[in-house]
């Protein structure tokens, strides 16, 4: 087979399954139970440490 | 050690350049074989001067590295004064021809300033508000200093170097006449270098974050830096005619070069001009309206989502051409669903201000980056329109384009640029606030009423131009030649470049809000930071 037509055959099969699914999938993920506890602290990122770095005591891990 | 090694290295470039000015083949590359020896030779003496020095190691990891941002504040309003002047200039030429004067033939006539213009604001201006918000917000929501040290000033300095050499190049006559792409092969080489230094400094920054996520605005400008490496190089793959000139060669060749080059164009629009400019937006809409992103959620959704479909809505930019047709209508349909996360984008960025909707009154800066996302969500409605076929085929080749570029670029990228520079310039410089409100409602009105007439006039001319072209008479005769439409667009013409004077009037008046921000604002003092209440 050429391998243009190889390519192009891999590509809107298995690869487009596997980003299609890559993709659903994060849509799931994003909607987890305990995600928006989670999602509240995050957005929360920009209004702390405004104008120092965290010191290794403050560090969050 | 390390000044000998840069000695070493500053020298050989010095002297590869002065042989390279001596067998320069074209004008550009002189020019640029020159200016690359100067500065390498004043950097040569400038590292020999301060060898053996003592060297003071000062710890700095308890603060951050404000001042490589300071300077990309200034860059950012320099450029784009530069590149809305020139943008003027030519909307001038078009209008009024004998503005491409004779004696400046080859130099300054519309064909060599337009790329110098366009440059100038996607790369100038916004690459440079790119960089620098990009490393604000990268301390800020990883509560770290920089990584690299000084690798952010060789990014910085690096970046203007390009800038300097793609401009004087197109004026010279360096080009490769690909949109958007057009600086020759050495620029492109140095481009790389200092995007991968960019690279290294924005991720070093993420991996030693004290926060355990990484907040979304860092993941749209790491989609940013990413992508255009990635299209930087494949675009870019070119083979010197000669190391002592400036011409190249594309490796691809034909209808493949025209879909990289498109696939390059669109995407340079997708995440240079868009993903970048919304990891703006998610971080400076919450900051300026003091509450947390409407919906995470969806800031989630909206990332994964823009940056699967952008890549793919290239081939719009090549329907009715040698372009298979399979191509081209894979363009069209992602271009069409790529509405629903630009809308998804919008929506969270506009219902980020919910139950703080009074503050579009008192403070004009929100009102400026309200009314960008406004404008976002007006031209990714209006793209994937565009990119249909059947309405491609009325607006391709016209004016309507130049108005949709507009009405994205002036008023998505221009204002929540503006906004942002409004918020970083009191911060940075330690002001208690901006030097004056009312200024910023002038330059918000100007600006606004500015790109209202610039996409306004093109709309009308570009519509009655795709008619005109396509207009036949009883017996299938075109009714006008290419020289009616031009004479008909005219007024249309003096139109459009009102709208950039006013414009560039806003950017002045901004220009001198800021200097003056700096300059007279009272001083924020360090014990007023902690508010202590007073009973």
């Amino acid at each position: 087979m050429e391998e243009y037509t190889l390519l192009r055959q891999f590509a809107d099969s298995w690869m487009l399954l596997v980003l299609f699914a890559f993709f659903v999938g994060i849509v799931i993920w994003v909607f987890r139970p305990g995600a928006s506890k989670e999602y509240k602290d995050t957005a929360n990122i920009p209004f702390r440490h405004q104008d120092k770095p965290a010191t290794p005591k403050e560090a969050r891990q | 050690m390390s000044n000998y090694i840069k000695l070493i290295v500053l020298g050989l470039i010095a002297l590869f350049a002065a042989i390279g000015t001596n067998y320069a083949r074209d004008l550009a590359y002189q020019v640029h074989a020159l200016l690359v020896m100067l500065i390498a030779g004043g950097l040569f003496i400038w590292t020999l001067r301060n060898t053996d020095e003592p060297d003071i190691q000062i710890d700095r990891s308890g603060e951050y590295m404000d001042g490589v941002i300071r300077y990309g504040v200034i860059a950012t309003a320099f450029w784009g004064v530069i590149g809305f002047l020139a943008g003027t200039f030519i909307a001038f030429q078009l209008a009024f021809p004998v503005l491409n004067f004779e004696w400046a033939q080859g130099y300054l006539n519309f064909g060599r300033l337009r790329p110098l213009h366009t440059s100038a604001v996607i790369f100038a201006f916004g690459g440079n508000a790119l960089i620098a918000t990009s490393f604000y917000v990268v301390q800020r929501t990883s509560a770290a200093r920089l990584w690299g040290g000084n690798l952010a000033w060789f990014v910085f300095w690096g970046y203007q170097l390009f800038i300097v050499l793609a401009a004087t190049g197109y004026v010279l006559g360096g080009t490769q006449s690909k949109e958007y792409a057009e600086p020759e092969w050495y620029v492109d080489l140095w481009l790389t270098i200092v995007w991968v230094a960019y690279l290294a400094v924005y991720l070093g920054t993420i991996i030693k974050r004290k926060e355990p996520h990484i907040y979304v605005a860092n993941w749209f400008y790491l989609a940013f830096i990413v992508t255009v490496a990635m299209l930087h190089l494949v675009n870019n793959m070119t083979i010197p005619v000669s190391i002592w000139g400036s011409k190249s060669v594309i490796v691809w060749s034909g209808v493949q070069d025209a879909m990289i080059q498109w696939w390059y164009g669109h995407n340079a629009v997708g995440f240079f001009l868009t993903a970048g400019f919304l990891g703006m937006m998610y971080y400076f809409i919450p900051k300026q309206a003091e509450r947390p992103v409407f919906s995470y959620k969806l800031s989630i959704i909206h990332f994964w989502a823009l940056i699967f479909l952008y890549i793919w809505a290239g081939p719009h930019h090549l329907h009715y051409t040698a372009l298979p047709d399979w191509a081209s209508t894979l363009g069209m349909v992602f271009s069409v669903i790529l509405w629903m996360p630009s809308w998804g984008g919008m929506i969270n960025g506009l219902m980020t201000l919910s139950g703080a909707w009074d503050k579009l009154r008192t403070d004009p800066i929100i009102r400026m980056m309200v009314i960008s996302v406004g404008f976002y969500g007006m031209s990714t409605f209006e793209g994937p329109m565009m990119s249909i076929r059947a309405v491609n085929s009325l607006s391709h080749y016209t004016d309507w384009t130049i108005g949709h570029v507009h009405s994205g670029a002036l008023g998505w990228n221009g204002m929540i640029t503006f906004g942002a520079l409004y918020f970083l310039v009191p911060v940075l410089w330690k002001r208690e606030r901006l030097y004056s409100l009312q200024m910023v409602s002038w330059h918000f009105w100007l600006a606004t009423i500015g790109i209202v007439l610039y996409a306004a006039s093109m709309w009308v001319t570009g519509i009655m131009e795709g008619l005109m072209w396509r207009e036949v008479d009883a017996n299938g005769f075109l009714v006008n030649s290419f020289a009616d439409t031009v004479a008909a667009k005219f007024p249309m013409y003096v139109v459009r470049a009102l709208g950039g004077v006013m414009f560039v009037a806003g950017a002045l008046i901004m220009c001198y809000n800021l200097w003056m921000t700096v300059r007279k604002a009272p001083a924020k003092e360090a014990s007023l930071t902690v508010a202590v209440p007073a009973e």
